[in-house]
């Protein structure tokens, strides 16, 4: 069928061609294994795909995506058959396609005000991303940028999530030398420790990361700041000129209950970490991941998702996985197609349900969980109906495992060490949202310690934005 | 990577290593502690700084042989390097001159008890140091403690060496004997911490433990080193690893101990299998 489109006149192509499909593995395969769910475009499908695209002049895709990404630019470079040069074409704006390709929430970016969708299905933007950035690597074509002549000024960037990766990437390219500290054994933050393999393959990740290092910047592991050196001695001491702080949002939230603190009870990302980047779900590698055979997790964002999808596949046929969340379908805060997936692979909703304790066994091992029904009222702040519970509808939910999903803050290693960085009253860092300026001099932040448990790609624009900022500062 | 410097056997299954980190060697105060991962495949391990070389940019970790991972790792020679160490992780002793104090220490414990009770000297305190071990093949740092303390008591379970009984007697009868004490530090077994909590609960005599919570990333990461103290629930890699021994729930922790008890058979079973056929 791609055959006998491509070879009529482009200026006749009334016929509509539906949204192309990815090819996705079956739900019983991939439920038994860590390898990638999503397959990926082919040539052919990336080529008719890119035909919807009508290369609109308002281009209204490109004010959508956060980081500006040229898009109607980078498909029409897919329709003429040049992949690396589509490819080249994201990376003038955006340093991680494979990943954000994979990632991020289109559906409410890019695709959401894309002018095809206002008929049919909007073009697949980020499916396009993810086939030129994996034919781009897959290839062996990846190309450095063109680095300006060393300009002597060194500056230290905090941790190595995807805010951190675009601010190195982008003050490398302009000659600064630019030293990495990060917390964990290895980089890429929540890339590496918190979304799964099957969702995000490491190697992809290691292989965007290794432009960072190709490029120059020297990394420096289990480093925690606040603790091994303090911004003040980075500063004072050891040189740098200027300090970008992109350490995320890490500290677990609990929801404080009775119970709470049993065996089987973890937080999500003690959950994923253990799977993740201690990769316990692998026979070789020491670190245990304990799942029982009644698993509950109790949120429903994509972190909630993660962790349902990666407990049924360490626990295998025999594990029965829900979600507990106290809100409808709709309002369930994770992606779509995420939910989608974890549908596909039986994993149970427990919708308008909320816990209220955790009841353990004479080991002190969580067994089930008490909840309460929950019905719908009026909208509160956040202008979802606000969820009430039901009097006299509580309820047992049998459970050996219990993930707790309920968001993430900052952690305080550097606010308390650093008197003269303003925070919120939730943690997070203030900066200028213009520049990633802090209210200290030369200190600049930006992701999730600024925003607060955000996304990949808010994380990335942030990074962007103070890139730009400190080449000024530094050069002023 | 960070070179293993020195290794010295202390007793059986106990063993002793410097360990090149010179950032750690530098920032580290009493009281804190690392987390290690010796090679790519390794759980990260916590485990106390007990001692540093600033001249030589090392750190002194002390390791007891008791499941799969410390088991790898008392097999680690001189020359050999752990791919990472992290710290210094946690908050450190706070140092003031209270007085008399008395410090428990039990089994490994006493490793991490060893720099308090120096700093403790140091800061001005007659140090009373009560050492205690199963028998006396593996009483550890007798000299060394010996050496920062005003007076060291010497405890066996069997009696082999010293006072045979627990140290929380020890520490009783020092009370009962009329003896003005104002701050007791006690590191070792958790069944050894509450019992010296128990001691000195009634007199209301200020006591702190350092608790060896179950840890991933050490870095307030993950939650799974919960505590719960008083009706607090506080993570012992932040806000530890000491807390006030008459809050901390002494029996949650033991609990939490035994939980992977059947992953560390396993693992303790692939050694032994000279990791030929695995199950799990
Ligand atoms: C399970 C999970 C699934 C997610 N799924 C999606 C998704 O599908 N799409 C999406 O867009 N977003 C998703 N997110 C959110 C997204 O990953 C984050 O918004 C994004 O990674 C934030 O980037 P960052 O650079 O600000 O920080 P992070 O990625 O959090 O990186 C911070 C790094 O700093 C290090 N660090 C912290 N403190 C210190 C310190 N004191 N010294 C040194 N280093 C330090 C940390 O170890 C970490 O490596 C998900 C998050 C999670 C947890
Ligand atoms: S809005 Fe849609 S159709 Fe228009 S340029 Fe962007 S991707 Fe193409
Ligand atoms: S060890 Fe992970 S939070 Fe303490």
């Amino acid at each position: 069928m791609a055959e006998e489109k491509r070879s009529r006149p482009p200026r006749k192509k009334k016929e509509r061609i539906p949204r192309q499909e990815m090819p996705v593995r079956s739900p019983e395969e991939r439920n038994r294994d860590f390898n990638e769910v999503t397959l990926g475009f082919s040539e052919e499908l990336a080529l008719t795909e890119a035909k919807r695209c009508l290369q609109c002049p308002t281009h209204p895709c490109v004010d959508g995506c956060p980081v500006s990404v040229d898009i109607p630019g980078f498909i029409h470079l897919v329709t003429e058959g040049d992949f690396i040069g589509a490819a080249q074409k994201i990376k003038e704006t955006n340093l991680l396609p494979a990943v954000c390709g994979r990632v991020c929430p289109q559906e409410e970016q890019c695709e959401q005000v894309c002018v095809v969708g206002k008929i049919d299905q909007p073009v697949a933007i980020g499916r396009l991303e993810r086939f030129v950035a994996d034919y781009e690597r897959e290839h062996g074509k990846v190309s450095l940028p063109e680095i300006a002549p060393k300009s002597g000024k060194k500056v230290a960037v905090i941790g190595s999530g995807p805010a951190s990766i675009t601010v190195s990437y982008e003050l490398l390219q302009a000659g600064h030398q630019v030293t990495i500290y990060e917390a964990l054994h290895e980089l890429g933050g929540v890339l590496v420790y918190g979304i799964p393999e099957f969702r995000l393959p490491k190697s992809i990740v290691a292989s965007e990361i290794d432009t960072i290092k190709k490029l120059g910047a020297e990394i420096k592991l289990n480093m925690l700041i606040g603790k091994t050196r303090t911004i003040d001695q980075l500063m004072e001491e050891d040189g740098f000129d200027a300090v970008f702080i992109g350490t995320g949002a890490g500290l677990p939230v609990f929801l404080n209950l009775p119970g709470e603190n049993l065996n089987g009870i973890s937080s999500a990302n003690e959950f994923l970490t253990r799977v993740n980047l201690m990769k316990a779900y692998r026979e070789e590698y020491v670190t245990p991941v304990k799942v029982g055979k009644k698993v509950a997790v109790i949120g429903a964002g994509n972190v909630a998702m993660d962790s349902a999808r990666s407990a049924k596949r360490v626990g295998g046929d025999g594990t029965e996985v829900s979600i507990i969340y106290r809100r409808a379908r709709d309002q369930m805060p994770a992606r779509e197609e995420e939910i989608h997936h974890a549908e596909e692979e039986g994993i149970i909703f427990n919708l308008l349900t909320n816990p209220v304790r955790f009841i353990g066994d004479e080991k002190n091992n969580v067994t089930q969980v008490e909840c309460i029904k929950m019905e719908l009222g009026e909208p509160d702040d956040s202008g979802r109906r606000r969820p009430i519970p039901i009097e006299g509808s509580e309820h047992i939910i049998e459970a050996d495992t219990v993930i707790v999903a309920l968001g993430t803050r900052p952690r305080k290693f550097i606010a308390e060490t650093t008197p003269d960085l303003k925070t919120s009253k939730w943690g997070t860092f203030l900066a200028d949202e213009e520049t990633g300026q802090t209210s200290k001099q030369g200190v600049f932040a930006g992701g999730d310690i600024v925003t607060g448990s955000a996304t990949v790609i808010k994380a990335m624009g942030a990074g962007r934005v103070a890139a730009k900022a400190i080449n000024e500062y530094l050069a002023g | 990577m960070h070179k293993i410097t020195r290794k010295r056997v202390l007793a059986p299954k106990i063993t002793r290593f410097s360990v090149e980190a010179p950032e750690v060697a530098r920032a580290r105060k009493p009281g804190q502690f690392v987390v290690i991962r010796a090679d790519e495949t390794s759980e990260r391990v916590p485990l106390t700084i007990v001692d540093s070389d600033l001249e030589k940019g090392t750190i002194d970790l002390i390791i007891q042989d008791a499941g799969f991972s410390t088991h790898v790792l008392s097999g680690y020679e001189e020359g050999d390097e752990l791919t990472d160490v992290l710290g210094p992780l946690g908050k450190p002793t706070h140092m003031d001159n209270f007085g008399t104090v008395v410090c428990v220490g039990g089994g490994v414990g006493t490793a991490v008890l060893y720099p308090i009770v120096k700093g403790l000297k140091e800061a001005g305190n007659t140090v009373i140091t009560i050492n205690g071990a199963r028998n006396k093949e593996l009483l550890i740092l007798e000299e060394e403690l010996g050496a920062v303390s005003d007076e060291l008591i010497i405890t066996t379970d069997d009696g082999s060496y010293g006072i045979k009984g627990f140290g929380s007697t020890v520490l009783q009868g020092l009370i009962d004997e009329g003896k003005k004490i104002d701050f007791v530090v006690a590191i070792g077994p958790t069944m050894m911490m509450k019992a010296v909590a128990e001691v000195t609960r009634p007199y209301e005599i200020p006591t702190i433990a350092s608790l060896n919570a179950i840890m991933i990333d050490g870095t307030g990461m993950c939650g799974g080193c919960r505590v719960t103290v008083g009706d607090e629930v506080k993570f012992a890699c932040v806000d530890g690893p000491e807390f006030d021994a008459h809050l901390v729930d002494f029996d949650e922790q033991i609990a939490k101990h035994h939980y992977y008890d059947t992953e560390q058979a396993c693992q303790m079973e692939k050694i032994i299998a000279d990791a030929e056929q695995e199950r799990s």
